[in-house]
């Protein structure tokens, strides 16, 4: 049996008000035959049904509001089939003029309350249940949030689901903010620049406007250089032979652009590529000059035996889809981490001639660059991350770093560094420490080698854990323990 | 410039009967496809199969056949976004037309323009403007160029009584009066600029004598009687191939449905519409031919049925056509396939 | 509508020409080669062009082809739209970029939209030129650059030639466009003087030119402000400051990669601009270098624009309006860091 439908007026309309019947059960329409009346939101339109027959019911009364395509009313017994042109117009009668569009109530929301003008009639009435809490925070507790530097998604209201008022964003403040020092004024070019070679920004004196820091100041604070009391006087702020400057290789991939594109890099003669690569270089090898001339190393290792870990790691990757399996490198990095928490004089830092402990692990990750050079991006408070977090970091890390996207945050103030070189098919790692840290863990690879067990020679899969670090905040036996809980918590991976 | 004769018209016979001879009929058959088409439009707008704005020339089927019957297929015609009956007179197939209106890849205009955007290159269909009088300063320069180039072949522009108020009306009858280029001004004067009546957007309503003081021959006619349309589209489409200058031709005619499928019609009268309704052109000239025996009530069974047949096959195929791939979004913005503007 | 009588240059020395007359030779030689070519406009033919550029053309090619128009900018605009589409090849020419606004009907809602909403049907290979800027003391309606207006829309190229060889060279190429091309020429270059150029080179109407390499900053520009920041570079230079200068000459497409390759190696940027500095050209160029090369950035971005008002009348306020070498240079300092 047909069905005559709300018809849809318009690519914006989802539901119209039926407003009127033009017809009754019982009555022949035709094709063509206008038998309701309709609201649209815009306006009242006399609409038509599409089939031959005798109206057998109306299924929707009145008033009521229903979505495009409702049954509005059934057509059955089809009268004979009609060939001359549709039917005569069925009169109307006086149409009802524009429906005003039902405002929403102000009280519907108990508790809240509208921050807004009351909607004009004339617009579309928004659905009754808009939601209104996260607009419910009035202007002066937004102002106050302002002026606190208070982030308002980051306060609970008094009584949960409610709206924030005063008061909570003055408990809020209260307890505290939320431990972040204010951030250092610095180009992009110098926090790339900075985070390449391993400054701490937040100890470069700025020269550009404000006191902020540009390339250049990276470079002087690389050279142990101040900046000359007329840095910022007249004449030419560049010395003659500014130093060209790192580039990570891809880093200037443009990154909301197809790739149709051509790369700067890859328009850049090759005599540039290598001046970038040089600069890297020469960044790499002032801190690492840096810490070789200030830092008295002291270096200890062991051999591990990682079976444990190898089957732990086995069994649980056929469980995960392959995107999110697990490689032994996040397993290292995270009981390097562990580790830390365990024996906090090697997490931290020296500076003014005395230790200081970290009170989280930020772990310093050593992460190779395709096109030579290196970068140390930060995974913060790894010890307190489960695996799957720390195998996520590392992915997502390696991935940012290799196409130049790290945040500038993601690359300053690691507490311990971990540079693993088992995808470079080498044994054992001695690294040097980056300061003002005082350790750094290394990792060589997980391969097979004879191994005695009980008097008896087998072969099992074994990794050298390798331990630099700064003597005069520790000494050989903390870098011993610390290789042992390692050692430990490889032994039982499945209860990190 | 010397005109080459008129095409003969191609007269379908497709399920008329063999009979009749008469053009009449073939001017019934056209008339009752597009109205049957545009029927056929507002359901499927209505079930949301076809969006956008949609504006139907229900009453006006008369101007749609009459003018573009005159044509030959040389000629270039510019519409307005109120075209299906223009589009389908020409010789638009029904099924990419639909298939437009789908939004598919088989659609006239790849489905990139929709009820307003019929295009068609190869039968000199140049839209489909949607930007009321847009449509008029093309018609000038392709007549500008048949002139330079010599060509002897004309320009048919159609567009309503609102289109009279802009300026670019003035501006283009000027120029192809000044530099007297072979186009026809149709004129579709159905009393309203969307919801204003005549009298409240035109100082001076008698449209053909404004036209006239640009210079150009101009007259009227009535727009509810194919017949009417036909002859004076021909005498102006003669006068442009012969003279090469331009003309104005008023057709004064009625849409009997709202401007839109959005248009709640509050601006007129019923009373009004059921007049305009009593000269509807296809219920005058099917009496006509009934009343002299020139068409049984079983031929027009027959006329009916077979476009009832077309559409219903046309439907069904644009509904099957496939959507175009959004990989090819900004192909058509520059000639060159894919040339990348950021 | 005022005309402006221009100064017919004619320098009498083979060896030299000038902005005018690369444009009128670029005309000419088209117009020879072509017969589909023709140039329409306001008074482009008995008075010879508001600012003499088709001088003597009407006596070469005749009316049918130098065809004065009307005062009816969108009529005679469409009008080239739909020569286009009928077979030609026009040259329409609008007086100024104030006067284009009466077409931009045609121009935005048929030139730009035509072939993509035919589903690809319907090329129009049209050539819009008009005079853009300031620095004549025309006033608020015959000195703006609302060139960025048009960069907006695609389906439309942009050019600005600011040299002599590029105002005889990018012609030929855009009349070869299947698709419409607008010519905007800054009002201060048409008696600029140089060295003919060769009239067999090929134009280039897809990138950007580097006008003087430097090492310390990159100044982005094109059009009537080339010659000041050429003029600024040379100052920088006496500060110890070496600038490179981009002359965009393709507003739309903009040529990134020129852009961002010199970004990359000098590290700062600065955007000088005729147009107006809100919702910019230089705003888009500063927006992708910031986009393509934030990483590259060692300042901030610096933009020397107009000052947001109509450009005046008075010679001192119309010049306090406009980019000028001395902002340039400043703006440059500061990216350097330095205070002159």
């Amino acid at each position: 049996m047909p069905e005559f439908r709300m018809p849809s007026l318009g690519a914006d309309m989802e539901s119209g008000r039926l407003l009127e019947w033009l017809v009754s059960p019982g009555d022949a329409v035709h094709r063509g035959d206008v038998v309701a009346v309709v609201d649209t939101d815009k306006a009242a339109i006399e609409v038509e049904c599409f089939d031959d027959g005798v109206v057998s019911a109306l299924l929707v009364q009145p008033g009521e509001k229903v979505p495009v395509g409702t049954a509005l009313a059934a057509i059955g017994a089809p009268a004979p089939p009609a060939i001359t042109e549709p039917g005569t117009i069925t009169e109307p009668g006086a149409s009802p003029g524009p429906a005003a569009a039902p405002l929403p109530s102000v009280d519907a929301v108990p508790g809240q309350r509208l921050a807004t003008l009351p909607v004009p009639a004339v617009m579309p009435a928004p659905p009754a249940v808009t939601p209104l809490a996260p607009q419910g925070v009035s202007p002066l507790v937004r102002r106050l949030a302002r002026q606190r530097g208070v982030d308002l998604t980051a306060v609970a209201a008094a009584v949960p689901g409610q709206v924030v008022h005063r008061a909570d964003v003055e408990r809020f403040c209260a307890a505290g903010p939320p431990a972040r020092t204010s951030r250092v004024r610095a180009s992009p070019l110098a926090r790339r620049l900075a985070a390449a070679s391993g400054v701490d920004l937040a100890g470069v004196p700025g020269t550009a406007e404000a006191g902020a820091v540009r390339a250049e100041d990276v470079y002087r604070a690389l050279a142990g250089a101040r900046p000359g009391p007329d840095a910022s006087a007249t004449g030419p702020a560049l010395p003659a032979k500014r130093p060209s400057v790192p580039t990570a290789e891809p880093s200037t991939v443009p990154t909301a652009e197809p790739p149709t594109v051509p790369t700067a890099a890859a328009h850049a003669p090759s005599a540039a590529a290598q001046s970038h690569a040089s600069g890297m270089r020469r960044a790499i090898a002032e801190l690492v000059s840096r810490a070789n001339r200030e830092i008295p190393h002291y270096y200890v290792s062991t051999s591990i035996d990682m079976t444990a870990a190898t089957q732990w790691l086995r069994a649980r990757n056929r469980e995960l889809d392959v995107s999110e399996r697990i490689v032994p490198a996040a397993l290292l990095l995270l009981c390097a981490a562990r580790a830390a928490v365990a024996v906090p004089e090697l997490n931290g830092h020296w500076v003014d001639g005395a230790f200081r402990p970290a009170a989280t692990v930020d772990l310093g990750t050593v992460i190779s660059l395709r096109g030579g050079g290196i970068m140390v991006p930060v995974i913060p408070d790894a010890a307190n991350l489960t695996i799957d977090h720390v195998m996520a970091a590392v992915r997502d890390l390696v991935e940012r770093a290799r196409s130049g996207r790290l945040r500038a945050s993601a690359l300053t103030g690691a507490s311990i560094t971990v540079s693993n070189l088992g995808d470079q098919g080498v044994d054992a790692v001695f690294g040097v420490v980056y300061p003002p840290q005082v350790a750094l863990v290394g990792f060589g690879a997980v391969r097979d080698r004879p191994w005695t067990v009980d008097g008896l020679l087998g072969v099992r899969p074994a990794v050298v854990a390798s331990l630099a670090a700064d003597h005069r905040a520790s000494d050989g036996a903390v870098g011993a323990r610390f290789l042992r809980h390692i050692d430990r918590l490889l032994q039982k991976p499945e209860e990190l | 410039m010397h005109a080459p004769p008129t095409e003969p018209r191609a007269v379908d016979t497709r399920d008329v009967d063999p009979r009749s001879t008469d053009p009449r009929v073939e001017d019934l058959r056209q008339m009752l496809r597009i109205r049957r088409f545009e029927e056929r439009c507002v359901e499927l707008y209505s079930s949301s199969k076809i969006r956008g704005f949609m504006h139907l020339c229900i009453g006006e089927e008369a101007v749609s056949v009459g003018v573009l019957g005159q044509l030959g297929p040389a000629d270039a015609v510019v519409s307005t976004y109120r075209e299906h009956g223009h589009a389908l007179a020409r010789g638009l197939s029904m099924t990419a037309i639909l298939a437009e209106m789908f939004g598919r890849q088989t659609g006239v205009s790849r489905g990139r323009g929709g009820s307003m955007h019929l295009f068609d290159a190869a039968r000199r269909f140049y839209g489909g403007n949607a930007i009321v009088g847009g449509g008029l300063p093309l018609a000038v320069g392709l007549a500008l160029a048949e002139k330079m180039r010599c060509t002897g072949r004309i320009v048919a522009c159609l567009f309503g009584d609102g289109a009279m108020a802009e300026g670019e009306f003035h501006e283009s009858a000027n120029l192809a009066a000044l530099w007297r280029l072979p186009v026809v001004f149709f004129c579709e004067n159905n009393g309203y600029a969307m919801g204003t009546a005549l009298a409240g957007e035109h100082a001076q309503t008698d449209l053909a004598l404004r036209a006239a003081s640009y210079g150009m021959v101009s007259w009227s006619a009535d727009g509810m009687d194919v017949l009417a349309v036909s002859d004076a589209a021909r005498r102006a489409v003669e006068f442009v191939r012969d003279s090469g200058e331009p003309c104005f031709v008023e057709l004064h005619t009625y849409r009997f449905r709202a401007h839109s499928m959005y248009d709640p019609d509050r601006y007129r009268d019923k009373a009004e519409i059921a007049s305009w309704r009593e000269r509807d052109p296809i219920t005058a000239l099917s009496a006509a031919l009934q009343g002299d025996e020139t068409l049984s009530q079983h031929d027009l069974d027959r006329i009916e049925a077979g476009i009832i047949a077309e559409i219903d096959q046309a439907v069904a195929e644009a509904d099957a056509a496939p959507e175009e791939s959004v990989d090819d979004l900004t192909l058509f913005v520059h000639s060159e396939a894919h040339r990348d503007h950021h | 509508m005022t005309t402006i009588e221009g100064v017919v240059g004619k320098t009498g020395d083979a060896t030299q020409m000038t902005y005018r007359e690369a444009i009128r030779e670029a005309i000419r030689e088209a117009m020879r080669r072509d017969d589909r070519v023709f140039l329409m406009g306001e008074d482009v033919g008995r008075y010879g062009g508001c600012y003499a550029v088709s001088m003597g053309l009407l006596e070469e090619f005749g009316p049918d082809r130098i065809r004065d128009t009307p005062l009816s900018e969108s009529g005679f605009v469409g009008a080239g739209i739909g020569a286009a589409l009928g077979g030609m090849r026009p040259i329409v020419e609008i007086m100024t970029v104030n006067f284009s606004l009466l077409a931009l009907d045609q121009i935005m809602n048929n030139a730009a939209t035509l072939l993509h909403m035919s589903g690809g049907q319907l090329a129009v290979p049209i050539v819009i030129r008009m005079t853009t800027g300031a620095g004549r003391q025309l006033a608020a309606q015959h000195s703006h650059s609302l060139e960025g207006w048009y960069a907006h829309i695609p389906g439309l190229k942009i050019l600005a030639p600011a040299t002599i060889d590029d105002a005889r060279g990018m012609l030929w190429p855009a009349l070869a466009d299947p698709d419409p091309v607008l010519i905007f020429e800054n009002g201060s270059l048409y008696t600029v003087e140089g060295p003919a150029p060769d009239p067999t080179a090929t134009g280039d109407i897809s990138h950007a030119a580097i006008r003087r390499p430097g090492r310390d900053l990159t100044i982005v520009t094109y059009g009537g402000t080339l010659s000041k920041a050429l003029a600024a570079a040379e100052d920088l230079a006496t500060h110890g400051v070496d600038a490179e200068v981009i002359d965009l000459r393709v507003l739309r497409p903009l040529d990134d990669a020129t852009m961002v390759a010199s970004v990359a190696r000098t590290h700062r940027a600065v955007i000088v601009d005729e147009g107006w500095r809100s919702g910019s050209l230089a705003a888009e160029i500063s927006a992708r270098l910031v986009e393509q090369a934030f990483y590259d950035l060692d300042a901030p971005i610096e933009r020397v624009c107009s000052a947001e008002v109509p450009i005046p009348y008075a010679r001192h306020m119309e010049e306090a309006a406009l980019p000028q070498v001395a902002g340039i240079v400043a703006a440059s300092l500061r990216t350097v860091g330095t205070h002159a």
